[in-house]
């Protein structure tokens, strides 16, 4: 690897399998602070596992390869080894594409607990949080600028959240905790042709040049403000090929078959893999 | 004060302890008529089998009667400040970390002082006091040594009339034994906003047999707080509880009641609790356990006048081979009244709760509404809960429901709030803690809720 002018989240030849099954099958990927990247791909090629890879999801086991951040002057984490919270702590985000819903806990309650926690990534439980009367201003500035009722905050996380409001609570909370690295795993499916525009402006306001965001998306309005410094394209557990902005609308018009004619390989172990998958849900 | 540790040779509960506890006190002739009538009932009664419905899921077999008896004093004093509510109260700080809490800052932060207190250590009374502007009154609280005679008038109606003192050996132990008893009366339409405190301790090896009788006069209000401390840990000489409640609330009455049961896991926990709810009289009444070895708990509301209104709460938690038996009765006597049993309970480790409610209406009992329910959260997959509720109507024209609930600690909910930068710890405590939510949010005193949620919150370990 390159001496890195600025922090970056580098993975490499990443092997993931799940109950036994390979689904990654060597992934390479480098994203820069500042930097927008865009991973498109079928269903089923990978691309929330890579995103549970990165925030260390326990079924999800890394059976080789390196996922690293890497500080401007070269020093190197290996998140691999961190629980996922250390991961949050030092600055990665995943936006679930299912996010879990946490009855009795309300989102406000649970969010100033993550913040303090990645605000302060030393915290113990049992410290002190972050004080309420700040938390309180911030969070109702932040619901502001997302367009959100601050009632919202009093409902408990995730629970009997419409599919739309569950993507807005995802993007509240990027925007609270401010991470260096994010993940969006089709943070814009279930939001209204209105709710994506917002989403696709918010993120790109949260984001800023301060932040690292791995776009994952079937569509192009996210990208709308988010133009990708580069798309990546996932087929059979391997980013098969990289390109610009144009090459998320090429796929967008026309699909995957141009892909999967290019690289017969990964078109195969797509094959295998939706196989192997009919044949656990039998 | 005796500060030797139980020998073999204390005292057990047979007719030599029996009268030397009367020939010692000062109750009135009809208190001791009852005593002496329960005491033959004892003698003529062997522990409950699994044959009795009631104790089919208590298992009693290490339960040995002789090796209990009346403690002669106090072993260790000092277990009477070790409960959890009156310092809850009393510190005056709620320090509650809810938004929904602190956005409701207007709200009353509750009560911070207590009407009165009444402590009591392995069954001899240790405190005894009342806030002098309540005495002026004429509410009446504190032992039942010292109040029973002076009061007949108040009392003798109701002591050991609620609950019925003959129907097994521990009921019928607990008539002919009580001891360091609390009575409280409330005159009518008196309002006491600070609540009446109770504690009950024992030191380890310990034994406490106290009763405690709670009398609303028509339209009054009290809150009485009630908690168990000490005992030894499992292993050891542990402890034992043999306890009775008993309440009425009169007409248009509310009593707010809460019982918390905090014993050391080596401590034998049976509890017998009625509350008779008059006419348009309110009860809400809440338990919180966490302790014991074992527990048997019967807890029963009797609606006997239109219109009553009773809300029963339960939070439990179990851990180690904790084993908690409660049996409930929502008896619906008098027309249009409401009962709403909530039962949420978590259980760590190898730990066991049993929850059978029944819900009874007479024929008489016309426009019931009536609600049971029972949620348990799993925290290890070697605890077990079971939920039996039943129903047994005779009026027609009624609405009854009841639900149950199992579920676990879900580990995609763990990793959710770990990627939000909670520790797996402070994950499963967030999420038990939600569990709960819904029971405290029925607790209207907002110091024993936090007390709770804080005990609770202490005892979960990482969920695996
Ligand atoms: N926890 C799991 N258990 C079993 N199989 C899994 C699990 N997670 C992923 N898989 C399998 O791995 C493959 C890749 O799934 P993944 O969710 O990463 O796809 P994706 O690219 O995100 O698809 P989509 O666009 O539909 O969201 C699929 O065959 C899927 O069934
Ligand atoms: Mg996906």
């Amino acid at each position: 690897m390159t001496h890195a002018a600025k922090e970056t989240l580098v993975v490499s030849n990443l092997h993931v399998s799940v109950d036994g099954q390979e689904i990654l099958k060597g992934v390479n990927l480098e994203i820069g602070r500042g930097e927008i990247h865009a991973l498109m791909g079928p269903n089923g090629s990978g691309k929330s596992t890579l995103g549970y890879a990165i925030m260390g999801h326990p079924s999800y086991e890394v059976t080789s390869g390196t996922i690293e951040l890497v500080d401007a002057d070269g020093t190197r984490h290996d998140i691999l080894a961190m629980e996922p919270d250390q991961r949050a702590r030092a600055g990665v985000f995943l936006a679930f594409q299912r996010p879990m819903s946490i009855p009795g806990v309300r989102l406000a309650d649970f969010l100033r607990h993550a913040v303090t926690n990645v605000r302060n990534p030393d915290r113990k439980e049992g410290h002190e949080l972050m004080p309420m009367r700040d938390f309180r201003t911030e969070l109702k500035s932040k619901m502001g600028e997302l367009s959100m009722d601050t009632e919202f905050a009093r409902r408990y996380v995730n629970d009997g959240f419409s599919g739309g409001e569950m993507k807005r609570a995802e993007i509240l909370q990027l925007a609270m905790l401010r991470p260096k690295f994010a993940v969006l795993d089709e943070t814009d499916s279930g939001l209204d042709a209105d709710a994506v525009r917002l989403a696709s402006e918010s993120i790109a306001r949260i984001g800023g040049a301060e932040m690292g965001i791995l776009i994952i998306t079937h569509h192009e309005q996210l990208l709308e403000h988010n133009i990708p410094l580069k798309t990546h394209v996932m087929l059979g557990g391997k980013i098969v090929e990289s390109g610009g902005p144009e090459l998320a609308q090429e796929l967008h018009k026309r699909g995957y078959e141009r892909i999967r004619a290019a690289y017969p390989e990964a078109a195969a172990a797509e094959k295998a893999m939706e196989e192997s998958a009919r044949a656990v849900s039998v | 004060m005796s500060t030797s540790t139980v020998t073999p040779s204390a005292p057990a509960f047979d007719r030599e302890s029996f009268d030397r506890l009367v020939g010692a006190s000062a109750l009135p002739e009809w208190a001791i008529a009852a005593r002496r009538q329960a005491f033959e009932r004892l003698e003529s009664l062997t522990l409950p089998d699994r044959r009795d419905e009631n104790w089919m899921r208590t298992d009693l077999r290490l339960f040995k009667p002789k090796a209990w008896g009346p403690r002669p004093a106090p072993i260790r004093a000092g277990v009477a400040d070790e409960g959890l509510l009156a310092p809850a109260i009393l510190s005056g700080d709620l320090a509650s970390e809810s938004y929904a809490d602190f956005e409701a800052a207007a709200s009353p932060v509750g009560p911070a002082t207590l009407g009165g207190r009444f402590a009591a250590v392995d069954g001899h009374v240790v405190r005894d006091e009342l806030d002098p502007a309540l005495a002026a009154q004429g509410v009446v609280f504190g032992s039942s040594d010292r109040l029973l005679a002076a009061h007949a008038e108040l009392f003798r109606p109701h002591w050991f009339s609620v609950i019925d003192a003959g129907c097994d050996w521990f009921a019928a132990l607990h008539a002919a034994f009580h001891a360091a008893s609390a009575v409280l009366y409330v005159p009518p339409r008196v309002k006491i906003a600070a609540p009446l405190h109770v504690i009950s301790g024992i030191s380890e090896g310990g034994v406490d047999t106290s009763h405690v009788l709670v009398v609303l006069g028509e339209g009054a209000e009290a809150t009485v707080l009630t908690e168990t401390a000490g005992g030894g840990p499992a292993g050891g000489a542990g402890g034992f509880h043999c306890g009775g409640t008993e309440i009425v609330v009169g007409r248009g009455g509310l009593l707010r009641m809460v019982n918390l049961q905090n014993w050391n896991t080596g401590v034998w926990h049976v509890a017998r609790q009625r509350a008779l709810v008059h006419e348009n009289g309110r009860l809400q009444w809440t338990l919180g356990a966490l302790g014991s070895r074992l527990s048997q708990v019967a807890q029963d509301v009797a609606l006997v006048g239109r219109g009553a209104d009773a809300q029963v709460n339960g939070v439990m938690f179990t851990e180690g081979r904790q084993h908690l038996v409660y049996n409930t009765l929502q008896h619906h006597e008098a027309p249009s009244c409401r009962s709403d049993l909530l039962y949420k309970g978590a259980l760590q480790d190898r730990s066991r709760l049993v929850w059978r409610g029944m819900i009874k209406v007479d024929k008489a009992a016309q426009k019931t509404d009536g609600y049971q329910r029972n949620d348990n959260l799993m925290l290890s997959d070697e605890a077990r809960a079971d939920s039996i509720p039943g129903l047994e109507i005779e009026a027609d024209d009624v609405r009854c429901t009841h639900g149950a609930t199992s579920g676990r600690v879900d580990a995609e909910q763990i990793f959710y709030a770990q990627a939000r930068g909670l520790s797996a710890d402070e994950a499963a405590r967030l999420v038990v803690a939600g569990f709960f939510q819904q029971v405290f949010d029925r607790i209207t005193i907002p110091q024993v809720r936090e007390a709770l949620a804080r005990a609770i919150g202490s005892r979960i370990r990482r969920i695996t």
